[in-house]
């Protein structure tokens, strides 16, 4: 079943930057995808496409069947509860807790108080800091901080995780813990995506790939490599 | 929306408040010392806009009939002034009653004319107030033409400068006020604004994890009613209270001149209302206008 699926996809900047020039992709339900490039190819473009931080310029961007470059401005919502996002920078609250900084994401759909307990718990448990929930993300480590994130993204059960570059600020031996959890949460039946630049994740653990330049897919394969030299 | 989330838009907007405390200070004395400037100033310019219309008040015409007159023709030459579109009111005044009321005004001095009871030198008179005293001179000059007229009597000169006076404060003091109010606004949504900008990034989290913009507005929009109205408390108690000692003081030597202060009921509590509100409204416009800007995520 397709989840994602791009359609000539377009995007120029208002200052000329010519980012996307015509993607076709298909993501089916459950698929773990990398998406490799130089930079300044048009990655973080195409990711940011996705989530709707971007608008094309041309094209469609068809989730569940919703078209995002169609999506009217207040339903842009509506439409992110069904994304989770992840960033390099974790992008998390610095005056809230672990466990408040995961609560967000429900209270601002306003969920029940019971079902937040319970959820935030549960996903505090899957990335395993059950036990930092009372702590600030400033008296954490870059790793703990990602996996807070990454419980944000995932506790109100989004159909698809987009990542960029999730593992850019952290070491080697950090970096493979998030991909552990990256891992458990694909097999779930999460989709995720992940822009990223760490090759040795990608050549390990092998999984489509799909490689941006100067704007265009040049590569798309099934258990693919990474394919650039850093 | 559910009442629950009401509840959470409240404590998340007070919860701010106290955490962002020194911009929330900041925010608060920026409109307590705008409110502060506006309400004085009202309380003088309300006061000034009275005394005017006191005076403005006391201007009527006379206009003095010619003794041949004969007594039928008087009602006609009413009834053709109060005819005129501006005229509010004509009152007839005898001889009698002009002596009687020079002799009273003139206090001791007058008991000289009281002799002249026999002989009273003075005419009929015909008083007549506009409905604006603005209008007092065309009326005047309208009435000047008529037949059996002998003489129209308002203070000329003195009027028209009286008028001109009185039309020039006014209209400056509402510039002024116009003027105020909108430093206030700026003033006070640029405070605001800094304690906005320095959550940016807690608005943008929020849009990310996909909050409605009317879910991420609501504490704003409370925070900065909240900020307006307690800025306007000093400037509404330093209002009553100082307009009541300022009545208190001022009201008793006014009376030699025949003109008085406002009365302190109900105008302070107009006035605290009316600075409640701006202050409540400056508050949330400023914050909202903040907002809108980082909504765009």
């Amino acid at each position: 079943m397709t989840l994602i699926e791009m359609k000539d996809v377009w995007k120029t900047y208002p200052n000329g930057v010519m980012a996307l020039n015509g993607i076709d992709i298909y993501i089916d339900k459950g698929e773990f995808v990398y998406v490799v490039g130089p930079s300044g190819a048009g990655k973080s473009t195409f990711v940011k496409c996705m989530y709707r931080e971007e608008k094309p310029t041309k094209g469609s961007i068809l989730i569940q069947g919703t078209d995002l470059a169609k999506l009217r401005e207040r339903h842009i919502p509506k439409m992110r509860r069904k994304i989770g996002v992840i960033f390099q920078d974790f992008k998390l609250l610095p005056k809230l807790t672990v466990y408040e900084n995961v609560a967000f994401a429900l209270e601002v759909i306003e969920e029940s108080p019971k079902v937040i307990r319970q959820r935030v718990m549960e996903v505090l448990d899957l990335v395993g800091l059950k036990n930092k929930a009372r702590s600030f993300p400033d008296e954490l480590s870059g790793g703990e901080q990602q996996r807070v994130s990454i419980a944000r993204s995932i506790v109100n059960r989004p159909p698809v995780i987009i990542a960029d570059e999730p593992t850019g600020n952290l070491d080697p031996e950090t970096a493979w813990e998030i991909m552990d959890i990256f891992k458990e949460i694909n097999e779930r039946g999460t989709t995720v995506v992940m822009a990223t630049h760490n090759k040795d994740i990608v050549n390990s653990f092998k999984k489509r790939v799909i490689a941006i330049e100067g704007g265009r897919i040049v590569r798309d394969e099934q258990k693919g490599e990474y394919g650039y030299e850093i | 929306m559910k009442s629950r989330t009401l509840k959470r838009h409240f404590a998340e907007a007070f919860k701010s408040l106290g955490r962002n405390g020194w911009m929330s200070f900041a925010s608060v004395s920026a409109v307590t010392v705008t409110l502060l400037l506006v309400g004085v100033f009202l309380v003088v310019l309300l006061n000034l806009n009275h005394l005017a219309s006191q005076i403005e008040g006391d201007v009527e015409i006379r206009a003095y009939i010619d003794r041949t007159t004969k007594q039928t023709e008087y009602n006609d030459l009413q009834q053709k002034m109060e005819q005129i579109p501006n005229v509010n009111e004509v009152k007839f005044q005898s001889k009698e009653d002009g002596l009687q009321e020079l002799i009273k005004s003139l206090g001791d001095e007058g008991k000289a004319f009281s002799s002249l009871k026999n002989e009273n030198p003075l005419p009929d008179a015909f008083i007549i107030k506009t409905k604006k005293p603005q209008d007092t001179s065309t009326v005047a000059s309208e009435i000047e033409k008529y037949d059996h007229i002998k003489k129209v009597d308002y203070g000329q000169g003195t009027v028209e400068r009286l008028f001109k006076v009185t039309g020039v404060a006014r209209n400056v003091g509402l510039v002024l006020i116009v003027g105020l109010i909108f430093t206030a606004m700026f003033l006070i949504s640029n405070t605001i604004k800094l304690t906005i900008v320095s959550r940016r990034k807690e608005i943008e989290i929020m849009k990310l994890v996909g909050a409605t913009n009317g879910f991420i507005r609501w504490p704003f929009f409370i925070e900065g009613f909240v900020l307006g109205l307690m800025g306007a408390i000093i400037p509404i108690l330093v209002v009553v209270f100082g307009y009541q000692f300022l009545h208190g003081q001022v009201n008793n030597q006014l009376d030699t001149v025949f003109v008085k202060l406002l009365p302190v009921y109900p105008m302070v509590l107009q006035l605290s209302v009316m600075l409640a509100v701006i202050g409540g409204l400056i508050g949330v416009w400023g914050s909202m206008t903040s907002v809108r800007k980082f909504l765009k995520v």
